[in-house]
């Protein structure tokens, strides 16, 4: 299934948020999710399941102003 | 100072952007004594993972985190910001920006009135970056806003403080509010101004992360911030147009003959 992951296409076989994490390589990471635009809590990512050209957002801390 | 429920010794407030390198960033931190940095969120690559490195420094360098929402120019990005902010950086503030206008990166005061609201329902502590408009003002703070920033100039600019008659006016119209100029500061001295007025502190990253030795400038800042805070507190003498002499009149000896 293709998925937008960060503005890039992505191929992958995760059916929920949380899998995709873990295929895309970001366990262990702090990151906050968002899908289609609307955020995902890290407490519901297994819950959140993907559909064919869901756009995924992966943020972590970064310098600021 | 209290801002929200937390008491704050440093009236200076730093960004954590732009600087020559994460060693430099951590020195100018310690030699500004600030006890709030801001941050952002942005996106991560799971092959570099850049935040995690900087996530680390700044949890080493033990001060409390500021979260913005740069970059956003519509409530909906800031909320959804804000949200993810608060689950990663684990406190409930935020410096609420959204922008309207790209040159100036002047806020969006409808959007973020409508924003501040959302947030203060949703049990954020929202830091407004704001203009200097009074109405503008009494709209945060019916929305639940606590604190309100003022921009002093141009994120960015350097220009220090743009309409002295405006911060003025806040700083009169809102006497026990909490104000804080952020952006625009160039030099210290614009920041000993603003404290002059009587703001209660100051936000800045550019004038310190772009010196040429940002710990020695942040340093500067830290200093004219205490001096600017003590000259309000002292009272300051009101200016007049021409001379006065200092020196007593009365017993000047007569000696032009």
């Amino acid at each position: 299934m293709k998925v937008i992951v960060n503005g890039v296409e992505h191929e992958i076989a995760a059916a929920t948020l949380a899998a995709a994490l873990k295929a895309l390589d970001y366990e262990n990471a702090t990151v906050a999710t968002a899908l289609n635009g609307h955020f995902v809590p890290a407490r519901k990512r297994e819950q959140a399941k993907l559909a064919e050209g869901d756009r995924i957002e992966i943020v972590a801390p970064r310098q600021g102003g | 100072m209290r801002l929200y429920d937390v008491e704050i010794n440093s009236r200076l407030l730093l960004g954590t952007a732009q600087y020559p390198s994460p060693a430099i960033l951590a020195e100018a931190v310690r030699a500004s004594q600030t006890e709030i940095v801001t941050v952002s969120l942005r996106r991560e690559s799971a092959r570099l993972r850049e935040g995690q490195d900087f996530w680390a420094l700044i949890r080493e360098l033990g001060v409390r985190v500021l979260p913005n929402t740069a970059g956003c120019h519509s409530v909906k990005e800031a909320v959804t910001t804000a949200e993810m902010a608060r689950e990663i950086f684990a406190t409930n503030w935020i410096k609420l920006e959204v922008i309207g206008e790209a040159d100036t990166l002047q806020p969006d005061v409808f959007g973020l009135v409508e924003a501040a609201r959302i947030l203060n329902e949703d049990g954020f502590a929202v830091f407004p970056y704001m203009t200097e408009d009074l109405v503008v003002a009494e709209r945060l703070l019916e929305a639940g806003c606590q604190v309100l920033m003022p921009w002093g100039a141009p994120i960015g600019s350097g220009k220090g403080l743009n309409n002295l008659f405006g911060l003025r006016a806040l700083r009169a119209h809102f006497p026990d509010v909490p104000l804080i100029v952020d952006a625009g500061i160039g030099v210290p001295s614009h920041a000993a101004a603003a404290m002059e007025l009587g703001y209660d502190a100051i936000l800045l990253n550019t004038a310190v992360a772009k010196a040429g030795d940002p710990p020695a400038m942040a340093r500067a800042f830290a200093l004219a911030i205490e001096a600017g805070r003590a000259a309000y507190l002292a009272g300051a003498m009101q200016p007049r147009d021409m001379a006065a002499p200092s020196t007593p009149v009365l017993g000047r000896p007569s000696l032009a003959r």
